[in-house]
């Protein structure tokens, strides 16, 4: 199993987040992970990536076989974990072209890979910014700053194939976007799918879904999943709201 | 008010010793303004000491510190013996530059090259060859320049300069090539060096000045410079200082520039070490049209002290200035950054900007910042800003969710903190340079004297991660 979250409990300022939740995520697979606001989604996230701030006070995340409670945000980044934010950062000063060989030299350098040369990287550039149609001038210009929420998303996404993660979570990567955008990211993801890789996607809606089809859809509430199905959970939601799973909770 | 009975402390005993005793020595060679500038200067000395942070404009730099110790302020002039390059090597090589150097205090060049006229119409020199060459240029300008926002300080220099630095940009000569100032303090005792530098830009002329100092050996010593800018209708310079001392000197560059008719100034302080260096930037707009642009840089730790003085003057009309002044102070480190905007009630139309940001790396580092603009006309824009921070703890997640290992995730985002600064740099090669220094500086790299064929016994800190921070 790629990922195996265990009974998970988590706490940011002593206030209890996650109470108890197990998930269980195949390479090859795409979980959904839906539910109403505030319940729980973004910080099981930040846990799974090492955020500081999330306590883990009990269970455990074991990715591929191994507990990952002290590893740094960048060795689990390493690992392969990746996360497309909710909120892509700005980095006034950092160009794009920059920060992605860096970022891709350092994870190299953790395989014990020499760094790319600089036209190979190149190459995977053009080729990785066709794939998510993102224009030119935006890997000249400094990370995310002054790009619209879509180019935001759309860029989480091209970082995504350029570093070509075993377990992407992909945190409300739909929110704030139109349908036009919402297709070029969910074709991005699609073209990463693999026997390989598992994803982790995180959505309010079911619209996403439409786009990026589950194997698995995952209702959280209260930190915790407390409705597991195929992807005809995410037309049931859709259809009956949120509500019907605060009842049956 | 005289004050007979003024206590005086070991720096001014000694300065107030020296000058009576070197008084004719001092005076040799120098036509009746400089002679008369020394003595004024002097008596204004002697009147107003030295200043201490109890000052306004000194508040929290603690300057005094420096007043116990036995400083030499006489500095024998050193024959040449070899040429400066065989001496020392600025860490700014590789780009194309006229070089003329000082050695403790005095013009270091062969003999009969006090005062040269380069094939580019540039005249180069020592100040005291230069008075007897051009009387009028002296005349006019020497002392002129500097009116207000003088001091005990800028007063040591002007009474007690054995030499210093003239440029000449005649009417009409834009000068292509760069010119690189090398400042070299190499004796063995404790040194105080105080030298005067006149930079004089005719109408439509145009020059790019490097002012270095870096070469220096490991002694302590006190380095007080006082510069006068004359920029002629329509001129246009570049001035970029870059400041790389040990931790055991102080540094002191008091720059007063005035600006006729559209004449720009852009100037660019790099400051990578030192014990305690005040930079005094003071910027006339006399003229319809002029601009100033002023950026700083500052990486300080351990127990550094950088204190940034910034004046602009907006006297008439139409003119605009901009001052940005960037830092990163970690350890101990302290810093003053006083931002001053001045707008005259005729000065209409002005356009100036401020702003100072400054990254605190640890709790015991601090920064007192001050912008203050002082506005008599209505027809303005301006505006100013400061800020105090750490960090951005979400970018740093951000690079290292990347796989980008913290201490990398740290220079990438101190690095792009500068670059909004070093950015400004108009010459490639000098830019990159400096980058490149910044670079080191944030990595721990960057010996004092790396490059110095003097003093290069101390060893460098072996690079102990790599980062890729190359252009593509």
């Amino acid at each position: 199993m790629l990922l195996n979250i265990k009974n998970l409990h988590v706490s940011i300022n002593g206030k209890e987040i996650l109470k108890g939740l197990n998930l269980g995520v195949n390479k090859g697979e795409v979980h959904a992970i839906m539910g109403p606001n505030g319940t729980g989604k973004s910080t099981l996230a930040a846990a799974i990536t090492g955020r500081e701030g999330y306590e883990i006070t009990k269970g455990e995340i074991i990715y591929k076989g191994k507990n990952i409670k002290d590893l740094s945000p960048d060795v689990r980044a390493n690992e392969g974990i990746f996360l497309s934010f909710q909120y892509p950062v700005e980095i006034p000063g950092v160009s794009m072209t920059n920060f992605m060989r860096t970022a891709l030299n350092a994870q190299r350098e953790y395989r014990k890979l020499p760094p790319m040369p600089a036209a190979g990287f190149l190459k995977k550039m053009e080729e990785k910014k066709q794939l998510v149609e993102i224009h030119a001038r935006m890997t000249n210009r400094s990370v995310n700053e002054g790009f619209s929420g879509g180019e935001k998303k759309k860029n989480e996404i091209f970082q995504m194939a350029m570093l070509e993660p075993q377990l992407a979570i992909l945190d409300e990567t739909d929110s704030g976007l139109d349908i036009d955008a919402l297709q070029v990211v969910a074709k991005g993801v699609n073209a990463l799918r693999s026997p390989d890789n598992g994803f982790v996607v995180i959505t309010h809606y079911q619209r996403l879904l439409e786009y990026i089809v589950p194997d698995f859809v995952h209702v959280m509430y209260d930190g915790r999943i407390v409705k597991s199905g195929g992807k005809g959970l995410a037309f049931e939601l859709e259809e009956k709201g949120y509500d019907w799973i605060k009842k049956t909770a | 008010m005289q004050n007979t009975d003024k206590k005086y402390n070991r720096l001014e005993q000694s300065l107030i010793a020296f000058f009576e005793k070197k008084k004719a020595d001092l005076s040799a060679n120098c036509s009746p303004k400089i002679v008369l500038s020394r003595q004024q200067a002097f008596d204004e000395f002697q009147r107003t000491g030295l200043p201490t942070s109890t000052d306004e404009n000194w508040k929290n730099t603690r300057i005094e510190k420096l007043y116990n110790e036995s400083f030499q302020p006489d500095n024998p002039p050193t024959g040449y013996e070899k040429s400066a390059s065989e001496i020392f090597q600025c860490e700014i090589h590789g780009f194309d530059a006229h070089v003329i150097s000082m050695l403790n205090g005095w013009y270091y060049c062969p003999e009969g090259m006090q005062l040269q006229t380069l094939k580019d119409g540039l005249v180069v020199g020592s100040i005291i060859a230069a008075q007897k060459q051009y009387p009028e240029l002296f005349d006019r300008y020497f002392d002129e320049i500097a009116q207000n926002r003088k001091h005990g300080l800028t007063a040591v220099s002007r009474a007690l300069f054995r030499d210093g630095v003239f440029i000449y940009v005649p009417d009409g000569v834009e000068v292509k090539k760069a010119l690189q100032l090398i400042k070299i303090v190499n004796r063995d005792e404790k040194m105080m060096v105080n030298s005067r530098n006149l930079i004089i830009l005719g109408k439509n002329s145009k020059l790019s000045l490097l002012h270095c100092d870096d070469s220096i050996n490991h002694n302590p010593g006190f380095i007080n410079t006082f510069t006068e800018v004359q920029l002629g209708e329509n001129a246009s310079i570049e001035l970029y200082k870059l400041q790389n001392i040990n931790n055991e000197t102080a540094l002191l560059n008091s720059t007063f520039i005035r600006q006729e008719r559209n004449s720009r100034s852009k100037v660019n302080v790099v400051t990578l070490n030192g014990g305690l260096i005040r930079n005094e930037l003071n910027v006339d707009l006399l003229g319809e049209g002029a601009d100033a642009d002023l950026n700083g840089i500052y990486l300080m730790d351990n127990e550094q002290h950088i204190d940034n003085q910034v004046f602009v003057n907006h006297a008439v009309p139409n003119c605009t200035s901009s001052e940005l002044f960037k830092g990163v102070l970690d350890e101990k480190a302290t810093g003053v950054f006083n931002g001053n905007i001045f707008v005259a009630r005729d000065a209409q139309n002005t356009n100036a900007f401020q702003r100072n940001n400054n990254i605190l790396l640890s709790p015991t580092a601090k920064i007192d910042t001050r912008p203050f603009l002082e506005i008599y006309a209505d027809d303005v824009k301006c505006s100013h800003g400061a800020t105090v921070g750490q960090l951005d703890e979400e970018a740093l997640f951000y690079l290292k969710q990347r796989g980008i290992p913290r201490q990398d995730a740290y220079l990438l985002l101190m690095y792009a903190f500068t670059a909004e600064v070093t950015g400004k740099i108009a010459i490639n090669a000098l830019r990159s340079n400096i980058e490149d220094m910044i670079k080191k500086r944030l990595r721990g790299e960057l010996a004092i004297c790396e490059k110095c064929v003097l003093h290069c016994n101390h060893p460098v800190i072996p690079l102990e991660f790599e980062i890729d921070m190359s252009r593509v």
